[in-house]
């Protein structure tokens, strides 16, 4: 598409107009995915305490989600005279462009994909990095103890988990052999003798998906780390504060990181648009890569749902504790056992 | 459109890097010092060094700063007290910064002398050759392979003393025993009686 509006408008125009239309082609499916993967969410649990969840609004209630956007639309924003104006409505506008912003380097097909970037996996780090800011700037622009609470929570916590995280994502790094998540993706085909698609189903990197998948859960607070917004203690932690679109930004920022983090499950540890297994007499490689990556996504977020709606909340100490005493020196240990194995065996 | 990116991340960087020095609460302070390192990672972008480009927000940006402002968030600003130390500190900060534009200047004026030898070489990747990370760690492991090791042994050391100085046990203090409150079984913790009418249960 950019190279045909290059050759209509020219070849900086082009180009712009033709990553404005990719990146809008993006993000507005996002925000209807968004709205559609809160619904499911809502319904999972729903399902799993015997309740039937939203069904009044539309068919099934699928359209619950809108229903509550177009209500926080309309109410007012409330922003408390002792805040810092600037940084309070700042905040969820950040949250809400970082977590947009990774996107722009997700594959959802061999050639889908917006910025094929070979250090994909360091920038998509980088930007998670910001995530963090967000809610401490909420927290710390509220003015008000619960929200600085959670912001002191929420900056320990996205730390101690994004390091154990670097080292899970170098231990798939060193068997891909590249930062670029295109190739991630192509050097799992075939993975184990020709067979499947995952390194996920690698036996030696089998304890790191399942690693990257709770660690994925800390990195976004979601159950059972949610931590920073743990009702129970914190009222509703850096939101609590916030009301109308200010809060619906925080909410739409949340889940697409959540979305993220499936993805990110996905391409780096279940083959991302490739089917499981690498065998011809199924015809599944006809199908749309697109469909196995946003089929295997919806697995991931399952299974964030699942947890959510059966594990009791970490207790503070535990979650340092999993992330410091358990997780950092299993990684480590693990990117001494890749790189030897991979010495023995590829490089040796 | 490189033009522009250059002249838009340089003046945000030159801005932000003002605002830090000049805004009276640490807090924005800091949050212009991330603006200022995120802005420079796009310059480093521009010459094409994605990699540390990347480093430099991973690192400085995802956790230095981060715990900068986690240190500042927790301070009790007093403005008064923070203007008053202004004067006082300004001979020193005036010789630092003196001693800062010298060192720019004499890099500046090595660099445009044709620097030794490496420095003159083309700046940035070439199409077609090896990545950043390729090109950087083969650099690092063959020819600095001693520099790069010794620089791991000063920042062990430098952990490792960090370490020995904040950690001092103190008496007093309860700690979470995880491995008891995993072990622990319903049976150690509850009882179940069927006390008879009019009698109490022995707790």
């Amino acid at each position: 598409m950019t190279a045909y509006l290059q050759s209509v408008l020219g070849v900086e125009l082009g180009w712009f107009v033709g990553t404005l239309a990719l990146i809008l082609l993006i993000a507005l499916p996002l925000m209807l995915a968004v709205a559609m993967i809160i619904y499911t969410d809502r319904k999972i649990w729903a399902a799993m305490a015997l309740r039937k969840g939203p069904n009044v609004v539309g068919p099934f209630g699928l359209l619950q989600s809108f229903a509550d956007g177009l209500k926080v639309f309309l109410q007012e924003t409330i922003i408390p005279s002792s805040a810092n104006k600037g940084l309070f409505l700042l905040a969820p506008i950040l949250t809400f462009t970082v977590a947009l912003l990774a996107w722009a380097v997700i594959p959802f097909s061999e050639d889908m994909v917006l910025a094929n970037i070979n250090i994909g996996l360091l920038y998509i780090l980088a930007i998670s990095s910001l995530g963090v800011y967000g809610v401490v700037i909420a927290g710390w622009a509220s003015n008000s103890k619960y929200p600085f609470f959670s912001a002191m929570r929420a900056a320990a916590q996205m730390i101690s988990y994004e390091v154990s995280i670097g080292f899970i994502l170098i231990s798939v790094v060193l068997f891909a052999g590249t930062f670029n998540l295109v190739d991630i993706i192509k050097s799992q085909d075939g993975h184990i003798f020709g067979m499947v698609n995952a390194y996920g189903l690698n036996p030696l990197l089998f304890p790191m998906a399942v690693m990257f998948l709770i660690a994925s859960m800390a990195e976004t607070a979601r159950h059972p780390f949610d931590l920073t917004e743990a009702e129970s203690e914190l009222v509703a932690g850096y939101q609590t504060e916030y009301s109308s679109m200010a809060f619906a930004l925080f909410w739409l920022g949340e889940y697409a990181n959540i979305l993220l983090m499936c993805a990110l499950n996905v391409i780096l540890f279940w083959g991302g648009w490739l089917p499981p297994l690498n065998v011809d007499w199924i015809p599944w490689f006809d199908i749309p890569g697109i469909f196995w990556l946003f089929g295997k996504m919806f697995v991931i977020f399952f299974i964030f749902s699942w947890v959510m709606a059966t594990v009791p909340r970490y207790r503070y100490d535990q979650l340092m504790r999993l992330g410091w005493k358990i997780f950092l020196p299993v990684s480590i240990f693990w990117v001494v056992l890749v790189s030897g194995y991979l010495m023995l065996t590829r490089y040796g | 459109m490189q033009i522009f990116a250059f002249y838009l991340f340089a003046s945000i960087v030159i801005a932000s890097a003002a605002f830090c020095i000049f805004v009276r609460n640490p807090v924005h302070s800091v949050l212009w010092l991330i603006l200022a390192f995120f802005n420079a990672a796009g310059l480093m972008l521009l010459v094409g060094a994605e990699f540390i480009a990347a480093l430099l927000v991973i690192v400085y940006v995802g956790a230095v700063a981060v715990l900068f402002l986690f240190v500042v968030m927790m301070l009790d600003i007093d403005f008064a007290e923070l203007r008053a130390g202004f004067m006082k500190n300004l001979p020193l900060g005036l010789l630092l910064a003196l001693v800062l534009m010298a060192e720019i200047i004499f890099g500046i004026g090595a660099w445009s002398a044709g620097g030794m030898g490496e420095a003159t070489a083309v700046v940035g990747p070439q199409a077609g050759g090896p990545s950043n990370i390729e090109a950087l760690g083969t650099l690092l492991y063959t020819k600095y392979v001693f520099l790069f090791e010794a620089a791991g042994l000063v920042l062990l050391v430098a952990m490792v003393g960090a370490i020995v100085l904040t950690n001092r046990k103190r008496g007093g203090v309860r700690v979470q025993n995880i491995q008891s409150q995993v072990r622990r079984q319903p049976e150690d913790a509850t009882r179940n009686e069927q006390p008879e009418v009019g009698k109490g249960v022995e707790l």
